[in-house]
């Protein structure tokens, strides 16, 4: 009989609070193979576990029990205070008398009585288990950044300087995502391309860093330190190796379509680079505009490049690379405002975005940074921000803030002002909410020094008199409706996550809220991780973020990923599916419902009554197991067994509870 | 097709234009109307106030009453009218209120019979085609501001098109070969259920409607609420007064205009009926169709 310890924690009042621990654990010591039982404060504490380490050598114990919180939180913390006493790790099972008890009763008896069945579950499957051992898989020292936003950028530089090799891919023509839109930022002002640009060409130039443009993640498969990526490299029908980038291309393509770098606002050719300080510098052609490829007449670039850069012929290229680790720095999609059709959004051309705006006040924008309005191109002196459009609205399915807007409208303000001196702004808000370093200053000052007038209350209605925006609304601090004829409105639309963001999670196996955000692995302990172990997030495809936050997280990210490629090997989890040969059938059931591809149909040869015998069983790669259960659960004759996890295991818990 | 019609009370009394438009059009399309035997109020204007259980029950009774009668989509003309039967048919959804209900009003009530506003029926069952064949006389030059007023559109739970900016009205004018003005108004409140308690308010926000259909450059304006087409048209001459600016809007029921297209004469339709004249644009010999038509 294994000699088992059982150790109950308080959690300080956590636990305590709602089960007599004293109790658990006096009543533990009658559990059959318990030698040792005690309560404690704190054990996951340095006490606590110095506490637990002398008992197992002076008990001498096999295994042991903790009745603690859930072993999300800390069962590697338990495992590795087993090792440290000489035991193997795996010979200890942690109960959850938080959660599962305290934390959902209120009634101390009842608490009290669900922990002792817990814990007297959790001694029966201790004493089934068995020492397990890990093996180690080798790790690819690459790393995959997607998204070349500011925050993949940020992330690949990192990775890069730590001395990895980094692929950073865009689905866009041009790093710098969202920011390269952006005219200025707060709260310091400076031009967004000069800050962005240096970083684009740092990038761009590093030794370590490959940047790979206008394409796509289409598959990944494999698992952490092993990722086999497929990645569609779209046709651009422009060879980047030939073309200097001269732009003659461009400069005599006849034909124009709208530009969705200036947000409409402003035109480009068929053949393009999206903005001047584009990164690669070298044009794409639009295919669905293109009248060559199209209507089949015109190809007028290939005529004029003088180095032949053009190639109609040019296909969707397939490549699968091998990565270490991946960063996801996706980004955000600016929020539809034509949901608000109370606003005109999307009808009335003078209601816009702040992105709009942006790009009206860049030097380099389609007004050369001449803010005017779209309908007429008059100068607007009277301007109405409205805030939370698409944030904090659970009408429009939107229940959360986006962080940048309060901040963006000030700053909006402010350069208006230093524009148009003689305008006046106004702007509708809920709360404002200027939570970062020097934020709040900087929007006293757009009230205090640039006479932006702020209004506490939401707009009910905008529409089109003469060429006048009437924009009613309420002061709820006057208790007044209120009215405001405007010459231009701007929307601060919030973020969404990208359209396609849950596609691309289903492709990397990570997980994503209600909102298609991606979720990290805990809020606060584990900000940039996923529940995919190789894969971290960085920047706003977590959830809405400015520039600050996005850098931040980045170099998180970065640090984390870096940290997993420089390691020599991974320790494989070692809880995984062992098959059972002599009952498998070979079914295959198990194959088909395993989600990372861990097992295959194998044939063994076996002797029976003195003949030998081929047949066929299912072998599990233990690299790729990642321990999920589902194949020992499909499994009908009970041949598949999860390590640490198996039938003996659960039906001795299901035993000890009905025995009681 | 068939319907059941529950004409309500406005159909006979103030909007008496509206129930014959109502039949005149029907008839013409083909469509078979079936008013429901012994129906009684809905309660529309005050019962929602009063009482839960009897705004729920008023309608609950209609509705049964046409389940009984084998109806199973009942047209309402009325927009008041249309939402408390609405309103009754979701809640009588939920088991236990509809237990409640069936004792009241000592009837079955299965939920077989679905409350549709008449302009829904008009303008999403009705075929283009069958449309098309019946405009003899298109309308062709009117420009038209299409209120939809509140009732129809709001709560967004009941409403039969975008609360903000509805479109089914306007696209049945369309049809008829007006010219729907694009307007701000078309779901603001008139002031309806103010109009009698205080007069004043009701009339400076009925004033705000008619200035901006005005504004916008209509002719006159269609209209799917007898509550609201009574407030505009009667208390024009009032909001002229208010705004200080001449408007001689008429204010039609969109129904009215159907017929006019139709070419029916103006008398069976009720539109010599109105306060504000309303004769006089209908009767206008059709201009030249635009050339693209
Ligand atoms: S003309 Fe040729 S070389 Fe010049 S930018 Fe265009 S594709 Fe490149
Ligand atoms: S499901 Fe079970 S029996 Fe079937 S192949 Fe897999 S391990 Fe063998």
């Amino acid at each position: 009989m294994k000699r088992i310890g059982v150790f109950v924690c308080h959690c300080g009042t956590n636990i305590a609070n709602t089960v007599d621990c004293a109790k658990v654990a006096e009543t533990a010591k009658d559990f059959p193979g318990v030698v040792f039982a005690c309560d404690y404060k704190y054990m996951c504490a340095e006490p606590g576990q110095v506490m637990i380490q002398e008992a197992i050598r002076e008990h001498n114990l096999d295994g042991y029990v903790v009745a603690a919180c859930s072993p999300r939180m800390h069962e590697p913390t338990f495992r590795k205070c087993a090792e440290r006493a000489g035991m193997n790790p795996y010979m200890v099972e942690q109960v959850n008398i938080r959660e599962q008890c305290s934390w959902v009763h209120a009634d101390k008896t009842k608490g009290t009585d669900k922990s002792i069945d817990i814990t007297r579950m959790g001694v029966a499957k201790v004493a089934q288990n068995e020492p397990l051992f890990s093996t180690t898989i080798p790790v690819t020292k690459r790393a995959l950044v997607i998204g070349a936003g500011i925050a993949g950028i940020q992330a690949a530089i990192d990775i890069a300087d730590a001395g990895y090799p980094v692929t950073l891919l865009d689905r866009e023509h041009s790093m710098g995502g969202k920011m390269a839109q952006v005219d200025k930022t707060f709260p310091t002002l400076d031009c967004s391309a000069c800050i962005l640009t240096p970083k684009m060409v740092e990038a761009a130039q590093h030794p370590n860093i490959e940047i790979v443009t206008y394409a796509e993640v289409q598959a990944v498969d494999g698992f952490v330190g092993n990722f086999d990526v497929t990645i569609r490299k779209k046709a651009r029908y422009v060879d980047v190796d030939k073309c200097t980038g001269c732009g003659l291309c461009s400069e005599k393509c006849p034909k124009k379509v709208a530009s969705e770098f200036e947000m409409n606002l402003g035109t480009r050719k068929a053949i393009y680079v999206p903005f001047p300080q584009a990164v690669p510098n070298k044009p794409v052609i639009d295919a669905k505009n293109c009248r060559f490829l199209v209507e089949g007449k015109c190809g007028v670039c290939k005529k004029v490049c003088p180095t032949g850069a053009v190639d109609f012929e040019q296909k969707d290229e397939l490549i699968v690379e091998r990565f270490g680790s991946i960063v996801v720095a996706t980004g955000f999609e600016q929020f539809d405002i034509s949901k608000y059709e109370e606003y005109g959004a999307g009808r009335i051309p003078d209601v816009i975005t702040g992105l709009h705006l942006e790009r009206l006040m860049n030097a380099s924008g389609p007004t050369m940074g001449k803010i005017k309005r779209p309908s007429d191109g008059k100068v607007p002196e009277k301007i109405v921000f409205i805030k939370c459009v698409g944030s904090r609205d659970e009408a429009k399915g939107r229940s959360y803030c986006s962080r940048a807007c309060c901040m963006y409208v000030a700053k909006h303000a402010t350069l208006i002002k230093e524009k148009i001196p003689t305008s006046k702004s106004y702007i509708f808000y809920m709360d404002v909410r200027t939570a970062g370093k020097n934020y709040e200053e900087f929007y006293t000052r757009a009230q205090n020094e640039y006479d932006a007038q702020y209004v506490r209350g939401r707009v009910s209605k905008i529409f089109q008199v003469g060429d006048k925006l009437i924009v009613r609304g309420e002061d709820s601090l006057l208790g007044r409706p209120v009215e405001i004829e405007a010459d231009l409105v701007v929307l601060a639309a919030g973020m969404d996550p990208q359209q396609d963001a849950k596609d691309l999670a289903r492709t990397l196996g990570i997980s994503y809220d209600q909102h298609g955000w991606f979720t990290e692995a805990h809020p606060k302990l584990r900000p940039v991780e996923t529940h995919t172990a190789g894969i971290f997030l960085a920047g706003a495809c977590q959830g809405p973020k400015d520039i600050p936050d996005s850098v931040a997280q980045a170099s998180a990210a970065a640090v984390k990923a870096a940290g997993l490629l420089s390691k020599k090997e991974l320790t494989a989890e070692a809880q995984t599916a062992r098959c059972d040969e002599a009952y498998c059938s070979g079914c295959g059931l198990c194959v088909s419902i395993c989600p990372y591809k861990a097992i295959e149909l194998k044939r063994i040869s076996e002797r029976v009554h003195g003949g030998t015998r081929e047949r066929q069983v299912s072998s599990v790669n233990q690299g790729l197991c990642q321990g999920c259960g589902a194949c020992s659960v499909a499994c009908p004759s009970s041949a598949m067994n999860l390590k640490g996890f198996s039938n003996d295991q659960i039906l001795a818990e299901v035993d000890a509870l009905c025995q009681r | 097709m068939r319907y059941g019609l529950y004409p309500g009370c406005s159909a006979s009394g103030t909007g008496i234009e509206y129930g014959l438009s109502t039949k005149a059009v029907a008839r013409r399309l083909g469509i078979e109307l079936v008013e429901i035997p012994d129906w009684n109020c809905c309660g529309a204007s005050s019962a929602h106030n009063r009482d839960h259980l009897l705004s729920i029950a008023l309608p609950a009774r209609n509705l049964a009453l046409a389940e009984q009668a084998g109806l199973t989509d009942i047209a309402i003309p009325c927009a008041a009218c249309y939402q408390r039967m609405k309103a009754s048919e979701r809640a009588v959804a939920d088991e236990a209120e509809r237990r409640e209900v069936a004792e009241v009003i000592e009837m079955e009530i299965k939920g077989t019979a679905k409350a549709r506003a008449l302009l829904e029926v008009f303008a999403n069952d009705l075929d283009p085609e069958t449309l098309q064949k019946a405009v003899v006389k298109p309308l062709n030059g009117l420009k038209v501001a299409c209120y939809y007023g509140c009732l129809l559109v709001k709560p967004a739970e009941l409403a039969i098109d975008s609360p903000e900016n509805p479109m089914m009205m306007d696209r049945l004018i369309s049809a008829l070969g007006a010219t729907p003005v694009d307007w701000a108004y078309k779901t603001e409140c008139c002031g309806g259920s103010l109009a009698i308690t205080r007069p004043y308010a009701a009339v400076g926000m009925t004033a705000q409607v008619l200035k901006y259909a005005k504004l916008a450059g209509a002719d006159c304006i269609a209209t799917p609420c007898p509550l609201c087409t009574s407030n505009l048209d009667m208390r024009q001459k009032e909001a002229e007064k208010v705004l200080g600016m001449e408007l001689g809007l008429p204010i039609y029921y969109f129904t009215e205009l159907m017929g006019a297209a139709f070419g029916l004469p103006a008398e069976e339709l009720g539109i010599n009926r109105h306060f504000t004249e309303a004769t006089a644009l209908i009767k206008k010999p059709a201009a030249p169709a635009p050339a693209e038509r």
